[in-house]
């Protein structure tokens, strides 16, 4: 008697639950289908429709450009990103990691309170302070150079990574630092030899975390930058689509080319992707 | 109490000292990037919101409230305004409400729960400028003569020919379909905040609504919603943080847009200051969102973390 109402009512959750695949899936679809259509076969019209024909041309022309249609190639904007991104990541976990240590394990009168002003620092609108950082970099002689953007990316990241490793020390026991201090290790050796190695699952959640929002970002790049010799992905990709005319096909695989390195990072390792968003918010 | 610290523990008093001096020194040079990168940086631009900077050379001089008089007269920025409460309010309650239903869906117990479950977050990795540049083409209308696009092409085929919209060019639904591509992109990062919150309810709360008879319907009306509460909070307040000075979603798909239907403050502040040179305009803008985010962030920050500090020292 129970059961067939009971099956009826799973299959109906199936079904939901499918329907909302479908629905997440369909953009990344459109653009994975027209970024291996040949050139002959592509067209807008019938962006639905199950490629024909597979080439891989699309890629390598989004990746070296053409210079008849007038745009240029995604290959050096890629190599900016990686050489934007990698040291911002490690800059910003390094200290992130040493803030959450001293932030849990050695409190201080207001240390609290300088941790709510860290913390303020992630959630201001970038808007509010670019005038000046342009003014700012351009006098320290970054501007428009790599690590000028790079540094900005790092010193934006503090605040997450800070709250990220503080909220993940807070979860070692105080008595296993305690016995180390007793046996005379100082700020430092506990740091590095029990601290910071126990801390690998966080620094990994960090670092993939970093790695996505930084390879993801552009607005600062775009009010730091100029010349596209130093610009990363995300600004090389609308410049293209801004190119006068550009086939669809390469759009969207330049679209999938700019995704690739942390939609790969996510499908690899979404356990610590999904771990790194539930410390983005904060737990109320 | 848990957050008791080392700063009690045992150890001759000189090399506590030294060790506490150090815990400062490395916490320095993060404190440091932060004064400057962001106090430092918000109180300049303070100054320049109230100044007569008004073209290529820079003049810090005083402009007393002129500038924001002229500011909230002006039309775009009016516009602006207004779209981005529209945006806010479908972004954050279409995010609220898929996020919760799939959570709840996801509570289920289904086979392949977590391959739905990272099938659902994958768009919170993606760039929102590819996001944006995939979105414009979906959204792309076609009209009757041309042959439909994107998304009305699929409705054509299906004969929901009411759900055809122009989208993101349409006068009065622009905004919206920006808001949509958003949604997208985080309601599986909303699904993982009350997925995590629904997980986390003592075993013990349902089995004793199932004892009283309570119906699944009734045990998530009545008591997983008002357990999970403060995780709406803290989805309403990170997701209005991130609608109020979304950018790259905007420049990506529409950019102002004709009339400034997909305009937003954030993206006028960019445009007036960087292409326009207004720069105590684009500052003014700035402080306006500076004040509208601290408004909601403040209040959720020093509640949710003064208490600890009471507690731990």
């Amino acid at each position: 008697m129970k059961s067939i109402p009971r099956s009826l009512n799973r299959l109906v959750l199936y079904m939901v639950a499918i329907f909302f695949a479908v629905l997440f899936l369909m953009p990344i679809y459109v653009m994975v289908n027209a970024s291996i259509t040949s050139f002959e076969t592509v067209s807008v019209s019938t962006m639905w429709r199950l490629a024909r024909s597979f080439s891989l041309r699309g890629f390598a022309a989004a990746w070296v450009g053409d210079p008849l249609q007038g745009f240029t190639g995604l290959g050096p904007y890629f190599l900016n990103s990686l050489i934007i991104t990698i040291p911002a990541v490690v800059v910003s976990v390094f200290l992130g990691s040493i803030n959450g240590y001293v932030l849990t394990h050695w409190k201080f009168r207001g240390s609290n309170l300088l941790f709510m002003l860290i913390l303020f620092g992630m959630f201001i609108p970038l808007q509010s302070i670019l005038i000046p950082l342009v003014e700012i970099v351009r006098k320290v002689g970054l501007y428009g150079t790599r690590s000028g953007l790079s540094l900005c990316c790092a010193v934006y990241g503090i605040a997450i990574t800070t709250l990220l490793f503080r909220s993940f020390y807070g979860t070692i026991p105080t008595s296993l630092l305690e016995c180390a201090r007793i046996d005379g290790a100082g700020f430092f050796k506990i740091y590095f030899r029990i601290a910071l190695p126990l801390s690998l699952p966080a620094v990994t959640v960090a670092i993939i975390w970093q790695f996505t929002q930084i390879w993801n970002g552009y607005l600062l790049a775009i009010v730091l930058t100029q010349r596209p010799a130093v610009q990363p992905i995300t600004v090389g990709l609308l410049n293209m689509v801004g190119a006068h005319y550009v086939q669809w096909n390469i759009v969207m695989a330049g679209a999938f080319i700019a995704a690739l390195p942390t939609l790969a990072i996510y499908v690899l390792v979404s356990r610590y992707f999904v771990k790194g968003i539930m410390s983005g918010a904060i737990k109320g | 109490m848990k957050e008791k610290t080392a700063r009690y523990a045992l150890g001759r008093p000189w090399s506590r000292h030294r060790d506490r001096f150090y815990a400062l020194l490395s916490l320095l040079p993060s404190l440091v990037l932060i004064f400057v990168f962001v106090y430092l940086l918000i109180g300049w631009n303070t100054v320049i919101a109230f100044s007569k900077w008004h073209g290529i050379k820079s003049d810090l001089s005083f402009n007393g409230l002129k500038n924001f008089i002229e500011l909230f007269q002006d039309e775009r920025f009016q516009i602006g305004m207004r779209n981005m409460g529209v945006f806010a309010l479908v972004f954050i309650s279409g995010c609220i409400v898929i996020g919760f239903v799939l959570a709840l869906l996801l509570d289920q117990g289904l086979k392949w729960e977590s391959f739905f479950r990272n099938l659902y977050i994958y768009p919170l990795a993606i760039s929102l400028v590819v996001t944006g540049v995939i979105w414009r083409w979906l959204f792309t209308p076609g009209s009757e003569q041309t042959g439909w696009i994107g998304f009305n092409q699929l409705f054509d085929f299906v004969g929901l020919h009411f759900l055809k919209s122009g989208w993101h060019t349409s006068q009065s639904f622009g905004i919206v379909a920006v808001a949509i591509a958003a949604t997208w992109q985080m309601s599986g990062y909303v699904m993982a905040m009350y997925l995590a919150a629904i997980r986390s309810i003592p075993v013990e709360l349902k089995e004793a609504a199932v004892i009283d008879g309570a119906s699944p319907y009734r045990y998530y009306l009545h008591i997983v919603i008002p357990l999970v509460r403060t995780t709406t909070v803290s989805a309403v307040v990170i997701l209005g943080h991130i609608a109020l000075r979304v950018f790259d979603l905007i420049a990506a798909m529409t950019g102002s847009g004709k009339g400034f239907i997909t305009d937003v403050p954030a993206f006028y502040m960019w445009q007036t200051t960087f292409q326009g040179n207004r720069f105590n305009r684009g500052a003014a803008i700035a402080l306006v969102l500076l004040v509208l985010i601290s408004g909601l962030v403040i209040p959720y920050i020093a509640r949710t973390y003064r208490t600890s500090d009471e507690q731990g020292g």
